[in-house]
């Protein structure tokens, strides 16, 4: 019979006990930040398989995705355009390009919810990092965010607009978009878990931030009440992405606000999992 | 460096979070208002495993017995890493494969070959070796062309044999595993035991949970009886099975 695991260069060794004291929490928070490097392929992995399974039977497949918002964004379209008295020309690009960044930050949000519940079955059969979960929530995402992106892409091309050279501005914002997206996963994964009536309260608050967050209308809009949406973090943390795309160099005030919200998520996410770390495989 | 288990002075709570434990409102209440304040620690914890200490070392078969909820499982998942404990240390040396549930990261709606796939990411296999495991396990569950449909429809039978094969095609130092995994021993076909054999035979330390008193008299060289979360009796296998047998008419 052949064996599959020969003797490891290395030893592994797993040495786990009762840290008390935050430094020594931090210290094992980070290496479960360690540990998961290595197993980026299962990640990649378990992320196409959530998309592909989802679709699995059906003719189309993933590009339901693309259709569904292809039709979201046609209807509201002519819609929206027709209320608010918008040429169609110039509102359907923005309208796609918003809807489509849109959709990632709330199923992102959402799904950040059950990125412990989930996964149940495997935190309590086999010891992973608890970064592996996350990671996998934040590429199913990406992945159904690249289905979508053609129908801008589409729509662009049909009108023929574009954004120009700003767009490349968008680039790093997005990288942070990421970066948040891990921790959101991490931070509501956890809390979730624990308190399972977060996650209602969160669909809820993501219904809100899309009517309030300047997604289907545009910040000028608000005429001289327009400063207010720089307190609103979901609206400036879209806008770092969404405005450089549409070829708007965003403010000097909403980049601020933007970082603020963001550091402010990454450390509570810091500080969360590594007092909660060992207790998660209780919760789910 | 050998494959090793130590054990240092365990313990573990098993919080149980169920009803209104479960409620943000409840708590955050609870936190606010002094009366119900002192409330605020009384949530159920199970006592799992108190002051558990022992070490392994390579030969060293360690079988665990007691009745039922009496941490033999628990105990297992503390050394698989998956709980953390309250307080103590525990340190686990060598590869690893803990059987602790049959369908370990098997998910029914994707194919017995997507199935394979996976496990093998889990344990951090390359791709040949997973083709290899493929081979491997497709060899021995003799699935045939079943491999590349969902395991949902797998009959009952097919399933075990998938898992099984699985389960003792990783051949680690540290062998964990749970009863149940012997709990159907006597249906399973010959071959599929002289694998079993072969796997335990090739770790260097095996801890298994089990209820049979036929199990343990084959395998282990040291028998550890939990009782309510405590080592009640450590010592050789006629020793301990002894006193756990007598237990009733004690």
């Amino acid at each position: 019979m052949n064996v599959l695991i020969s003797e490891p260069a290395k030893l592994p060794v797993l040495d786990i006990g009762s840290s008390q004291g935050g430094v020594a929490r931090l210290g094992d928070a980070w290496q479960d930040l360690r540990a998961f490097f290595p197993l980026w392929r299962l990640c990649w992995t378990l992320g196409w398989l959530d998309i592909k399974l989802r679709y699995r039977g059906s003719m189309l497949g993933p590009l339901w995705l693309t259709l569904s918002t292809a039709v979201m964004v046609g209807s509201m379209g002519f819609l929206y355009a027709a209320l608010f008295h918008m040429d169609l020309h110039d509102y359907l690009p923005f309208l796609a390009l918003s809807i489509v960044l849109w959709n990632f930050v709330s199923g992102m949000v959402g799904e950040a919810c059950t990125t412990f519940t989930g996964a149940e079955g495997m935190i309590r059969s086999v010891r992973m990092p608890f970064l592996l979960y996350a990671a996998r929530v934040v590429l199913r995402n990406l992945l159904i965010l690249g289905h979508n992106i053609v129908v801008i892409v589409v729509v662009d091309a049909l009108l023929q607009t574009g954004p120009g050279a700003v767009a490349w501005l968008a680039l790093p914002a997005f990288l942070l978009w990421i970066l948040v997206a891990l921790a959101l996963s991490v931070l509501l994964g956890a809390l979730c878990a624990r308190f399972r009536d977060i996650p209602p309260i969160v669909a809820s608050v993501m219904q809100m931030a899309f009517f309030v967050s300047a997604v289907i209308w545009r910040p000028e809009q608000l005429g001289a009440q327009e400063w207010v949406l720089n307190f609103n973090p979901f609206f400036t943390m879209f806008e770092i992405v969404r405005g450089p795309l549409l070829g708007i160099v965003p403010s000097q005030d909403v980049y601020v606000s933007a970082f603020v919200s963001s550091g402010v998520i990454l450390l509570s996410t810091v500080v969360l999992f590594a007092r909660t770390r060992g207790r998660i495989a209780f919760w789910v | 460096m050998t494959a090793e288990i130590v054990a240092d002075h365990v313990n573990l709570d098993f919080p149980l979070y169920h009803g209104s434990a479960r409620s943000l409102k409840k708590v955050v209440f609870k936190q606010l208002s002094g009366r119900m304040g002192a409330d605020s620690r009384s949530r159920v914890v199970v006592q799992a495993l108190r002051d558990i200490s022992f070490r392994l070392q390579p030969g060293d078969r360690l079988g665990l017995v007691g009745s039922n909820g009496a941490g033999k499982t628990t105990l297992l998942r503390l050394l698989a890493g998956i709980y953390e404990p309250l307080s103590g240390r525990v340190r686990v040396a060598g590869s690893m494969n803990a059987l602790l549930d049959p369908n370990l990261g098997m998910n029914t709606e994707l194919t017995g070959r997507e199935n394979i796939m996976l496990r093998g990411l889990y344990h951090g296999l390359d791709a040949p070796a997973i083709r290899r495991l493929a081979d491997d396990v497709a060899e021995f569950a003799d699935l045939g062309d079943f491999l590349d449909l969902p395991v949902r429809i797998y009959s009952s039978g097919m399933v075990v044999r998938l898992g099984f094969a699985l389960a003792t095609a990783i051949r680690p130092q540290v062998l964990l595993m749970d009863e149940w995994f012997l709990a159907g021993d006597a249906n399973f076909m010959e071959k599929a035991r002289a694998r079993l054999e072969d796997m335990v035979r090739g770790a260097d330390i095996l801890v298994l949970s089990t209820h049979a008193e036929h199990v343990i008299r084959q395998w282990c060289t040291r028998v550890i009886w939990l009782d309510g979360g405590r080592v009640r009796a450590d010592g050789t296998p006629d020793d301990v099975l002894a006193r756990y047998l007598a237990r009733d008419q004690a």
